[in-house]
């Protein structure tokens, strides 16, 4: 039980240190490559999950998650970076340090807002939860805080990894169907983004200041 | 049988994906709307007589079917558009061939994709759903490719990924408030809705919330609604009048079905709170955007948020009544603005601009263009005979009808702050002298005309949709 609680632990903490990760370095590299790891903890998480609880299903789920979040995604991004080789965070809205310091009160208010979900799932797992709505939060900051549209990209599968953790945590997983349904969902997703991606530098677009002509 | 509602636009966008583009491709895009149409009338027409039809994941009710014909209608008013847009996109080289047979695909998805939002009993299957229109209309948004239109796509597809990651959020605390409860299939609205009482309430508070705010995204409603009038302004007119017009309904008649579970789970007072003060703020926030509007295509954007606050507003107070004048804004809105979209981009294809100082005198110039103009901003304001003006009454005298005076008079003040606006802009577009007058062909003007023509039908007379109606604002009542 104690090996169980501690694994499960350290691969819940590990998707939360990927976000930070993210706000942490400026290369584009790194960036996506802490998206990575957080794709590995995520499915170590339900794949755990799966075997603690004897879910056949939810190790099915972990193996896609794998694949996608930790292989397919991050390797499409990784080709748009290599694109642009050196491409980095150069100037971000808000600076590096007072993006962590940020990052420490999301997680904070993360806890508290935690609180009802926490009382009604309870146990090892219900302890982590708060870990999962850190991560979304630090992933809408990540949207609103940096200026490549590659690192909005970043913030919303930050986002979207923090989710999945909650979902993990809580319900053991929607089921499976579900779960195969939204995973390929963020997928297209992706690779829509990816292609919008490329379009944009096609005219010459990286810094998504210089998308300015619509407003009112 | 649910699952011939699926068919027709898999044909079309198999054929379309597949076979070099022609304007036979646009045809059969229309054709399958209109299959849409008919077997959601088919729907209707049975349901009316023995009650709902499936089981389990897909279901179609009453209101799954209102909305089916609604989603049919619209669809068939922009794919029927969508001929003479693509065909005449070829033939001045603005649109590759390639490019067409995209559209044409994604076009028939989207429609596949809301259809089945809406007969989804599942809320898994629901939420898939909604991000697959998501995924499919980014493109459409982005179909002229130019750099205005990409980072409409951008802002789109962002902002409502963002969205629609809250809605996960909210069905999988939904879906542990259900496993907690021990109900049977926690996914399942039928199911949910009947032991709604049983749910934990701080939990199904917060998973409320989220689904609100994550649905809300995507039917313009505060806060994350800045993606609106770019996607809007943006999109090909058909695109604009099928998002418009239904796909904002679409996403709002989720959160009408999740408000069920939310009364049935914590009364009515939280979840009237929490979409009184979303609605009334969407409300508040279009009426000031649309005051300084300066481009026709964006006003109609705001516009469509201000109906999507009118709507949530009413839908916070409840009941039959209100939610019956709801349901049948949902039809008006979406003829009246499917018809609007389109005659704004037929004036910006004639006149290159949508700027709307620059289009002074346009009943002068084109006269069938101004008159749909005027008739279509007439219908949208809640003038009689256009069916909106019955809606709007309707869902005001339920706010009084409950004690909510305040929210009445709101809303009442607010239309009438939109209603100046909106008139003064139309001066300046439709009046003034022209040298020349042109005149449209009657291809374009006759469905326009048959889509105005239906939105005041149902203002004068509520045959044949009246029981279904009332069945359909039974079920989220």
């Amino acid at each position: 039980m104690t090996t169980f609680a501690n694994a499960l632990g350290s691969a819940a903490v590990l998707v939360t240190v990927g976000a930070v990760v993210v706000l942490w370095r400026h290369r584009l590299r790194s960036i996506v490559a802490a998206l990575a790891v957080q794709g590995v903890a995520l499915a170590a998480t339900a794949a755990l999950l799966g075997v603690h609880e004897h879910d056949r299903g939810l190790l099915v789920v972990a193996g896609l998650v794998l694949l996608v979040k930790a292989a397919v995604i991050p390797g499409l991004l990784a080709r748009v970076v290599a694109a642009t080789p050196g491409a980095r965070e150069s100037d971000p809205l808000v600076n590096v340090p007072a993006s962590l310091v940020v990052a420490g009160l999301l997680t904070l208010g993360a806890f508290v807002a935690a609180r009802p979900i926490v009382a009604l799932v309870g146990g090892p797992t219900g302890k982590l939860v708060p870990l999962g709505l850190a991560t979304v939060l630090i992933g809408f900051f990540t949207m609103v805080a940096r200026r490549r549209a590659m690192s909005q990209v970043v913030g919303l599968l930050l986002v979207d990894n923090g989710i999945a953790l909650v979902a993990f945590l809580v319900t053991s997983g929607v089921p499976v169907i579900v779960e195969l349904g939204s995973t390929l969902d963020v997928l297209f997703g992706v690779v829509v983004l990816r292609v919008l991606l490329a379009r944009l530098s096609a005219l010459g677009f990286s810094d998504l200041d210089q998308l300015r002509s619509l407003h009112d | 049988m649910v699952y011939w509602l699926f068919l027709a636009p898999l044909v079309a966008g198999l054929v379309a994906l597949l076979t070099p583009w022609r304007p036979a491709v646009a045809w059969l895009g229309a054709t399958s709307a209109a299959v849409v149409l008919v077997l959601g009338v088919g729907f209707a027409v049975r349901i009316e007589r023995s009650g709902p039809v499936g089981s389990g994941v897909l279901r179609v009710d009453a209101l799954a079917a209102f909305l089916v014909i609604v989603i049919g209608s619209v669809s068939l008013l922009a794919t029927v558009r969508s001929v003479s847009y693509l065909t005449d996109e070829v033939r001045t080289g603005r649109s590759t061939l390639r490019h067409a047979a995209l559209y044409s695909t994604l076009v028939q998805g989207f429609i596949a994709a809301m259809v089945l939002a809406v007969v989804a009993n599942n809320l898994g299957v629901l939420w898939v759903a909604i991000e697959a229109t998501t995924v499919v209309t980014t493109f459409l948004v982005g179909h002229h490719r130019t750099p205005a239109a990409l980072e409409a796509s951008w802002k789109y597809i962002i902002i409502c990924s963002v969205g629609i990651a809250v809605a996960f959020l909210g069905t999988a605390v939904l879906y542990l408030a259900g496993v907690h409860a021990h109900v049977a299939n926690p996914l399942d609205f039928t199911t949910l809705a009947a032991h709604a009482a049983l749910l934990n309430a701080p939990v199904v508070r917060l998973a409320f919330t989220l689904l609100v705010l994550g649905y809300g995204t995507k039917a313009g409603l505060v806060p994350l609604f800045s993606w609106l009038p770019d996607a809007h302004g943006q999109a090909p007119a058909p695109v604009s009048a099928l998002m418009s017009g239904v796909l904002l309904s679409v996403a709002l008649s989720a959160i009408l079905r999740l408000r069920v579970i939310a009364v049935g789970a914590l009364g009515p007072t939280f979840p009237r709170v929490l979409l009184l003060a979303i609605g009334i703020t969407t409300l508040v926030v279009a009426a000031a955007m649309l005051l300084a509007q300066r481009d026709l295509k964006r006003l109609l954007a705001y516009s469509t948020m201000e109906h999507m606050g009118i709507m949530t507003v009413a839908a916070g107070v409840g009941g039959p009544l209100a939610l019956a004048g709801v349901l049948l804004h949902i039809l008006g809105h979406g003829l009246v603005k499917g018809v609007l979209f389109l005659d704004a981009g037929e004036v910006l294809r004639l006149e290159g601009t949508t700027r709307i100082a620059r289009l002074g005198g346009l009943l002068a110039r084109r006269p069938a263009l101004g008159a749909i103009l005027a008739l279509g901003l007439a219908g949208l304001l809640g003038l009689p005979p256009f069916s909106i003006f019955v809606s709007e009454l309707t869902m005001l005298r339920a706010e009084a009808g409950a004690g909510l005076w305040w929210v009445a008079a709101i809303v009442l003040g607010v239309l009438a702050i939109i209603l100046a606006a909106i008139l003064a802009h139309a001066r300046t577009m439709l009046l003034g002298a022209s040298e020349t007058s042109t005149s449209s062909p009657a291809s374009f003007v006759a469905p326009l005309g048959v889509a105005l023509g239906a939105a005041v039908w149902f203002g004068l007379v509520a045959w044949p949709l009246a029981h279904l109606l009332s069945l359909a604002a039974g079920v989220v009542a």
